[in-house]
């Protein structure tokens, strides 16, 4: 707990930020904010999405220019506004949630890539960049093939050398925004410790996380966003997730259990013996009508594999998938939506959504034969189409022709859920249904979860985070290296007995 | 060899392609396979790939260029009128010439894309359109034959003759298309602004954050192509001994295509000189393959098509799933 030992009242702050405001097109993204960062600190920049954390790292990191008055302290200088060039000089280092890295360049080249700047020419010495990244890598404790391009490595080892880019750098403060998205429970782990080697060193990191468990875990300090406004800067002893959820909605939530019992209603989907090897072997389970079966395991556990299997993309080797207790082969996904199952996707920014597109056309994308009249497609019924699942699902829009990228992570959510259920699905697949989507409208996504079980339609829920497959399904499934490991009821057990099993 | 062959898998297909269509021309005809005849492509392909490298860049930092070849006719056409004005000039000053007329037309270009923010492709079928019709219509079609003599005059380097008769030369469009090559290669893979051009086109977003400039990319990179149209339209001329308005007008395909062949995306961050040059020579061989096997010339653009195709089949199928053995070396990491 190093963190928390360097959080000393009355230590003259690393980093700090007075006056800062900042607009958008009329839109006031950032009011007055304050913002300070002790040395070596791991603080939590804390609130939902549209709050204006990414605006206030892109002020202190240079990428934007806050209006006049401004007044930002760093390391013993004082500046009215930044330029990235100046900002990393001075030591601050972003990991950028989309990482900003080089694909096709060499591991070396993406962590080293500071000896690549500058104005004028230089020769490259691939030696000395080399060296750096090896050595970069080592204090991470790490081995990669830094010759090899980029591409070649998953997301968690991207994630990876993004860091190492940043000690390389020199850094005295990191900002990290979203870090542990798309890794694993042990990738998340030895993130964590990197992060505590970091700060034991003396170097200040201020992460930006949904996971609040995390937040609490790794962070001494808090400070909260709320539309834009500073709600206060706070201290993580004594803490809690529900106190944190608070402070950045301004609402109380109370998590209760929703299982209910649903053995009485027909089965939908009988899955028996499904292999795919490699990624998931014998795999059987039902999902009944009316019934939100939790599917949870770690990354990696074939849990979306499978999912991609019932929904035509992906071929199974062996077993039997029945529908309403027929036999069915998919030969491709389309094959899959007529026979009435819906897959809302993981990616859902890049493979759910058409983001340049309007909301109406992402909207009816999958159900385009309900709109068409004499032969051709019809604005008029498109309209009464989205209205009406937009009024059904609560969606909060602006106009139906507006790009679907206007709207925020929730919002685009319940789009993308509606594209699907206006297939008449008899069963929908939820796959992470919650990445991107802020603490608020996850409550409202899982009251329209419930409410579509409520109409008889069968749900697969998917995901790696325990507590939301435990409050919300009725019965819970725990995927392991491919396979199906237990079963839980979580009318009938505690979260942490899940959590246990799956992070054993 | 393995690691060799999966991170230049391009470049290995190309040249698997070559050895192919090679061997199946020295069957073909008597004459394909000769030193003479390579040396003739060599010669005849000079000032493609000095087009090539030049475009290569601008892919690389993720536009595209179709200005460049008529681009490279006005450069002829006033690099031919002012050394008429100056008296006759020489190679250092008409190659400055060219180059920087060259330049300053890649400028245009590289303003237009980063001060009003026109995508490449837009922008350049713009000034291809205003370049040649300024052209056509101030010179009126008329070409230009009476070059200064150091301009027409064939420059050997060297010569030897075989002993079947056929002569092997190396000429000066040759020398100038090495100079080329080698200083598109140092400056893209051993500078660092190269370096930054292929972060540029591979993220720009991310080279953005990195406080890259991006106009000078731009104008980086359209003005080493510049450098580049101005430099192979001179050894062109040099080449045809004449300066005709038209006689580039429709090159920017045959080496955007060449260029794509050789493994560069279009969208940026990708591409060697390498698979650049064997891109453009796959084509030439190609092309004087049917030509010596007397196939109609009208063919051949058909064929070049077919075999455009195979060729990007071939590179973005990974090498891999061709060949088993690797596949299998592969799984057992």
């Amino acid at each position: 707990m190093t963190g928390r030992e360097s959080a000393k009242s009355g230590q003259k702050p690393l980093l700090s930020l007075r006056n800062i405001n900042m607009t958008f097109g009329g839109v006031r993204a950032l009011k007055d904010v304050s913002f300070d960062v002790l040395p070596g600190e791991v603080h939590c920049l804390a609130g939902e999405n549209g709050s204006g954390k990414s605006t206030l790292i892109k002020i202190i990191t240079g990428v934007y220019r806050p209006q006049d008055g401004a007044v930002i302290e760093f390391d013993g200088q004082t500046y009215s506004h930044m330029s990235p060039v100046t900002a990393q000089n001075s030591g601050i280092q972003v990991i950028w949630q989309d990482l900003a890295l080089f694909p096709e360049m060499t591991v070396a080249e993406n962590i080293a890539f500071q000896t690549l700047l500058g104005r004028w020419p230089r020769f490259v010495n691939y030696n000395a960049m080399r060296e750096k990244a090896v050595k970069a890598l080592a204090r991470l404790d790490v081995t990669l093939d830094v010759d090899r391009p980029l591409k070649d490595y998953a997301i968690a080892q991207r994630q990876i050398v993004a860091i190492a880019r940043a000690l390389v750098g020199e850094a005295k403060l990191v900002f990290m925004d979203e870090p542990t998205a798309s890794l694993t429970q042990s990738e998340t782990d030895h993130l964590l410790d990197i992060v505590r080697t970091l700060s034991a060193s003396g170097v200040a990191v201020v992460f930006v996380s949904h996971r609040l468990a995390e937040v609490l875990e790794i962070s001494s300090r808090l400070t909260v966003l709320r539309d834009g406004a500073l709600v206060g800067a706070y201290s993580t002893e004594g803490m809690t997730q529900s106190r944190i959820t608070e402070l950045m909605t301004g609402k109380t939530f109370d998590q209760t259990v929703r299982a209910r019992n649903v053995n009485a209603n027909p089965v939908v989907l009988e899955v028996e013996a499904l292999s795919r090897p490699g990624q998931f072997e014998d795999i059987s389970f039902t999902v009944r009508r009316g019934e939100t079966l939790g599917i949870t395991g770690l990354l990696g556990a074939g849990r979306t594999e499978l999912a991609l299997s019932l929904f035509g993309m992906l071929k199974p080797r062996s077993g039997t998938v029945k529908l309403e207790g027929k036999p069915v082969h998919f030969s491709s996904n389309r094959d899959a939506i007529a026979a009435g199952i819906a897959y809302l996707s993981e990616d859902r920014l890049s493979l759910g959504l058409i983001q340049p597109q309007s909301i109406a056309d992402n909207l009816v994308i999958s159900s385009l034969d309900k709109i068409i009249a004499g032969g051709l497609l019809s604005d008029s019924r498109k309209r009464d189409l989205v209205a009406q699942w937009i009024a059904d699902l609560g969606v909060k829009i602006g106009l139906q022709t507006d790009a679907i990228s206007t709207l925020s992570g929730g919002n685009q959510q319940r789009i993308a859920i509606a594209k699907w259920l206006a297939t008449d699905p008899k069963l929908l697949i939820l796959d992470a249904p919650t990445v991107g989507v802020d603490v608020g409208a996850r409550a409202g996504i899982f009251d329209i979860v419930a409410k579509l079980a409520e109409t008889g339609l069968a749900i697969i829920l998917i995901s790696d985070e325990v507590p939301e497959v435990y409050f919300n399904a009725d019965r819970v499934l725990h995927m392991a290296k491919g396979r199906i490991v237990d079963q839980f009821l979580p009318a009938a057990c505690s979260l942490a007995e899940i959590e246990a099993a799956v992070y054993a | 060899m393995r690691k060799a062959v999966q991170s230049h898998a391009t470049e290995f297909a190309l040249l698997a392609v070559i050895a192919v269509i090679s061997l199946f021309l020295s069957f073909a005809t008597d004459r394909f396979f000769s030193l003479g005849n390579a040396f003739d492509l060599l010669n005849t392909s000079s000032v493609n790939i000095i087009f090539a490298v030049g475009l290569l860049v601008v892919l690389i930092a993720g536009g595209i260029d179709i200005s460049f070849a008529v681009a490279a006719s006005v450069v002829q056409y006033l690099a031919a009128l002012m050394l008429g004005w100056m008296g006759g000039g020489g190679w250092i000053s008409g190659l400055l010439i060219a180059g920087g007329l060259g330049v300053l037309l890649g400028a245009v270009n590289a303003f237009l894309i980063h001060k009003f923010r026109i995508i490449s492709i837009v922008a350049t079928i713009a000034t291809f359109n205003i370049y040649f019709g300024l052209l056509m219509f101030f010179t009126r079609g008329v070409s230009i034959y009476n070059l200064p003599d150091w301009l027409t005059a064939r420059v050997i380097l060297f010569e030897h003759e075989m002993a079947d008769g056929s002569w092997i030369e190396i000429t000066l469009p040759v020398l100038v298309m090495l100079i080329c090559v080698v200083a598109t290669w140092v400056f893209i893979t051993r500078t660092t602004t190269g370096r930054q051009l292929y972060a540029f086109g591979d993220n720009p977003e991310g080279a953005r954050r990195f406080g890259i400039n991006i106009g000078a990319m731009q104008f980086i990179a359209f003005g080493w192509l510049g450098l580049m149209a101005g430099i192979g339209g001179l050894i062109q001329a040099h080449y045809a001994q004449e300066v005709v308005p038209n006689a580039l007008y429709g090159r920017e395909l045959d080496v955007l295509a060449a260029v794509v062949l050789g493994g560069a995306r279009l969208g940026g961050g990708k591409g060697s000189v390498l698979g650049c040059v064997l891109g453009v020579l796959l084509i030439s061989i190609t092309q004087n393959g049917l030509n010596l096997a007397g196939v109609s010339p009208y063919a051949f653009k058909m064929i070049v098509g077919a075999i455009i195709l195979a060729a990007i089949t071939l590179s973005n199928t990974s090498i891999e799933k061709l060949l088993p053995f690797m596949r299998q070396e592969e799984g057992r990491k």
